[in-house]
């Protein structure tokens, strides 16, 4: 039966989702971090999501997400003059992390309202397994 | 016994349950770059349940196929944006979730019919009552 397909792929969705959500809540967090060596400094993370089953997608139309991975962004990081903070280098600069507020913020959103999608598409779809299941009643 | 009246709206409701899928696929994959968004059509699979569909001929099984072919027969299309991404993905979730929607309201009104002629056969066969 297809139909129970859609809880594996819209499963597979919320899942990846979740992990976006987590990875935007541990940018946020770090949104303010400083240090005085610019490869101890946190690096905004995103995750990469591909197609699952695209090959096979052509004969049963059905495609889920997978999570590929958690890349760290190359944005450049920015250098503050900042002498009294004791995270200082010999010259006085500390780094801040390359977290864009704004951009997470987004991201946010757009992971929410994606996996509420998916929520959704799994309510619709037991309504109609149940109707099925009480036919001819 | 193959009862014409009810054959037809299990071949809806069958159709009905594929797009669920495809179009779940793509919502699921709203967010995944270079994901093609696809769809099923009813006068096609419909069409294929009556006489047989105009496909190219393979002569050899390295050819691609000019469609992707669901295991039913059914063919799958990609979707044609009415706006591009950066991100070369083609699904529109406003789109999409309203294609779903139609859809389930589709599988919806098959069961009710489906239910109707089943209704009206146990009707016949109690004799009334």
């Amino acid at each position: 039966m297809s139909l129970f397909k859609v809880f594996d792929v819209a499963g597979g969705a919320m899942n990846a989702q979740s992990v976006r959500m987590n990875v935007t809540a541990s940018n946020l967090a770090n949104a303010g971090s400083v240090s005085g060596d610019p490869e101890k400094v946190y690096r905004a993370r995103q995750p990469v999501f591909s197609s699952f089953n695209e090959s096979m997608a052509k004969q049963t139309g059905v495609a889920g997400v997978r999570l590929d991975g958690v890349v760290e962004s190359a944005a450049p990081l920015l250098q503050i003059y900042q002498p009294d903070n004791p995270e200082a280098d010999v010259d006085g600069n500390v780094y801040a992390t390359n977290v864009n507020t704004v951009e997470e913020m987004v991201n946010m959103m757009s992971a929410s309202r994606s996996y509420k999608n998916n929520v959704e598409m799994i309510n619709t779809t037991k309504d109609l397994l149940l109707q099925t299941l009480s036919l001819g009643r | 016994m193959d009862i014409p009246a009810i054959s037809q709206y299990e071949q809806a409701l069958k159709f009905r349950a594929l797009r669920n899928q495809v179009l779940s696929s793509n919502i699921a994959n709203a967010d995944t770059p270079n994901y093609k968004a696809r769809d099923v059509s009813f006068a096609d699979a419909m069409g294929s349940a009556r006489h047989e569909s105009l496909n190219m001929t393979k002569t050899s099984e390295l050819h691609n196929n000019a469609w992707g072919t669901t295991s039913d027969g059914t063919r799958t299309s990609y979707r044609i944006p009415n706006q591009m991404t950066l991100d070369g993905n083609t699904v529109e979730v406003d789109v999409e979730q309203a294609e779903f929607a139609e859809n389930a309201l589709q599988y919806r009104a098959s069961l009710a019919f489906l239910d109707g002629q089943i209704r009206g056969l146990r009707y016949a066969l109690k004799g009334g009552d």
